[in-house]
């Protein structure tokens, strides 16, 4: 059939991305070699490219701002983006592995941006293997949030090694994580704001919320 | 045309057998010096002037396939040897009887022993440290198999060094992804070491070899580490921080002047601190001999103080091993099968001594070298080594190397056809 016209990405109307050129597979490799570009240590990561307006130069990198959320997995951006305006003062990023999904979630941040100016701002994305790279990220105890919305379950034996939070994962997130505890507006939003909860949603199935707290390291307690 | 090429690069690259470097470790006291070729360990005890002989309960070969690591603990009284036949062998130095078999799932990348020689862990090529309990090996009673327990993890990353810090209370684990974890080592380690102290961040190649420098102003060491991207770094461990960073490759004058280097060809194989003087001893992939490098601890600075060359051998060391009692620098290279050649397994030890900041090291005869003939016939399987076999062999290690710490590269061009296989693809056509 003869295409007589550009498929536009892009969607005249809103000006968002239109997610069906976008699609794609549900699961990409964490295990294999990646060849993305990965910050050697968190003081190289680049503020500026991601958080333009607030870092206008690469050499401002006061360290007075950092960011404090990360969503791990963060798909096409739902969560991230309902974020962004619930906490408009605070850095936050979404990790996600599958590289047509990044860039979805990228031009939707760039048209959000260009529709709202001045908000928006504060929200950004990276192509990234969350599971291998995080120490490179972030700095030890500099997240105050990090979400792991719908980790696939990986009930086969021989996939466990595949899953998202694992004991030996669960010791790089506590790294990066502040030691905090406190009641959070953000949790209706889990359910409600992330395009998984809203498909659950829509089929009429249940999402539970399960609850962890930190151990405190054994030379802290007396 | 390119295609094929491409092809054809990754087809031979798979052929390879992979070979293992010889690898050497020498008893703190200068007691005895272990070799290790392939499967075959070999140790001279140099107190009786004669080869050890090993007992296993399994008998010889103790190992049936390549031994990865070999070492000495600090306080001298256990020696470990692992490797791909995917056991960990614990060995007491006193009777050379192997005390502990611990069989690994997988492949092992890496031992360590704990300073107070109460704990072995060992790192497999999956990234997962393991730690077993060996109190009480020493009083010569076998303890028969022990089952490991997980301690911590790199996720899906080999783990080529595993080191302890000299006041034992941090472990840490370099990866293929460049990081070195520096995590807290528990007084129960059996539950897992879960608090991590920091990453130390800065190497862009995988980091193949940790070690230590003691000062008396640091008690808990200035951490020294070499990588595949030809630097060496200093960093203090328990912020995390790079100190500093020497191209040893640079400066031992193994780039082209104009500046392009072959790509992976120089990786840091091997690195080794010398009690006195501060100097740390550097092995280079493609360098005949050695960079010797000087640890400046009050300025934590590092610096190129001599290139050692060994005359009239074409040796590239594969390992390097200090005692601190005699003050003496064993190198060996070797490897444990070549490919191509009909070659036995080779390996050769060189000794050098006098390594000091004043002095002029002094590569050893093999008559000057403690134990004499008698250590190399042991060590070495003969007393003179083919020398035409050290270059094929520093080669077929640099291959091995590359292979199982470089990421692999994918050509583009046959990204469908890889594809054919994958089960969407498939019920597409």
């Amino acid at each position: 059939m003869p295409e007589t016209e550009v498929k536009a990405t892009i969607s005249k109307s809103t000006g968002l991305p239109r997610k069906r050129f976008y699609r794609a597979r549900a699961h990409s490799n964490p295990l294999s070699d990646s060849h993305f570009p990965v910050p050697i240590s968190p003081s190289q990561f680049d503020y500026s490219l991601h958080y333009p307006q607030i870092f206008p130069s690469s050499d401002q990198a006061d360290g007075s701002r950092k960011i404090q959320f990360a969503d791990i997995g963060c798909g096409f951006g739902g969560l991230l983006i309902s974020l962004s305006t619930l906490f408009p003062e605070t850095l936050m990023i979404g990790m996600e592995l599958r590289d047509k999904v990044t860039e979805y979630v990228k031009e939707r941040i760039l048209s959000l941006r260009v529709a709202n100016p001045g908000q928006y701002q504060n929200v950004s994305v990276v192509r990234t293997n969350s599971m291998k790279y995080i120490p490179n990220y972030f700095e030890k105890a500099q997240l105050t949030k990090m979400f792991f919305l719908f980790p696939d379950p990986h009930f086969k034996e021989k996939n466990h090694r595949r899953r998202v939070i694992s004991p030996f994962l669960l010791d790089e997130y506590a790294y990066v994580l502040k030691a905090e505890l406190e009641a959070d507006p953000v949790v209706k939003l889990l359910s409600s704001a992330t395009e998984e909860g809203q498909k659950v949603a829509r089929n009429g199935g249940q999402t539970f919320q399960a609850v962890f707290r930190r151990i405190v390291p054994s030379d802290k307690t007396s | 045309m390119e295609e094929t090429e491409a092809e054809a690069e990754v087809e031979s690259n798979r052929d390879n057998v992979e070979v293992a470097p010889a690898l050497i470790a020498v008893h703190p006291e200068q007691t005895s010096v272990a070799v290790a070729v392939g499967p075959d360990l070999r140790v001279f005890d140099l107190l009786a002037g004669s080869a050890a002989s090993l007992v296993d309960e399994c008998g010889a070969p103790f190992h049936k396939d390549s031994i990865r690591a070999i070492r000495f603990g600090s306080r001298g009284k256990l020696f470990v040897s692992a490797g791909d036949d995917k056991t960990v062998k614990i060995w007491s130095t006193e009777s050379w009887r192997c005390v502990c078999t611990v069989s690994s799932e997988k492949r092992v990348s890496a031992v360590a022993i704990s300073e107070d020689g109460c704990h072995v862990c060992f790192a497999d090529k999956f990234g997962v440290v393991w730690v077993v309990d060996v109190a009480g090996s020493h009083e010569h009673v076998a303890l028969g198999d022990r089952k490991p327990t997980p301690l911590l993890s790199h996720y899906c990353s080999i783990i080529p060094s595993l080191e302890f810090s000299p006041d034992g209370r941090f472990i840490l684990s370099a990866d293929r992804d460049s990081k070195i974890r520096v995590t807290n080592f528990p007084k129960k380690p059996l539950n897992g070491a879960h608090e991590i102290q920091s990453f130390c961040l800065g190497h862009t190649e995988f980091v193949s070899c940790l070690a230590f420098v003691h000062a008396r102003e640091c008690p808990q060491g200035l951490l020294v580490s070499g990588s595949g991207d030809s630097t060496v770094r200093l960093w203090d461990i328990s912020s995390g921080v790079l100190l500093d960073t020497c191209e040893v490759a640079a400066k031992a004058g193994l780039l082209e002047s104009n500046g392009e280097a072959e790509e992976h060809g120089h990786a840091v194989t091997d690195l080794c601190t010398t009690i006195s003087g501060l100097l740390i001893a550097v092995a280079i992939q493609s360098l005949q001999g050695l960079v010797l490098l000087s640890c400046d601890v009050s300025a934590q600075t590092l610096s190129v103080s001599k290139v050692v060359s060994i005359a009239g051998e074409a040796f590239v060391p594969t390992c390097l091993g200090f005692s601190p009692a005699e003050g003496k620098l064993w190198m060996v290279t070797g490897v444990s099968s070549l490919p191509a050649c009909n070659y036995p397994p080779l390996s050769r030890v060189r000794v050098i001594s006098a390594i000091d900041a004043e002095q002029e090291p002094v590569v050893l005869g093999d008559d000057e070298i403690p134990g004499g003939e008698k250590l190399l016939e042991t060590l070495q399987g003969s007393a003179s080594v083919d020398e035409s076999a050290f270059l094929a062999a520093a080669e077929a290690v640099k291959t091995a190397m590359r292979n199982l710490l470089i990421k692999k590269q994918y050509p583009a061009d046959n990204r469908e056809s890889r594809k054919k296989t994958r089960n969407d693809r498939k019920l597409k056509m």
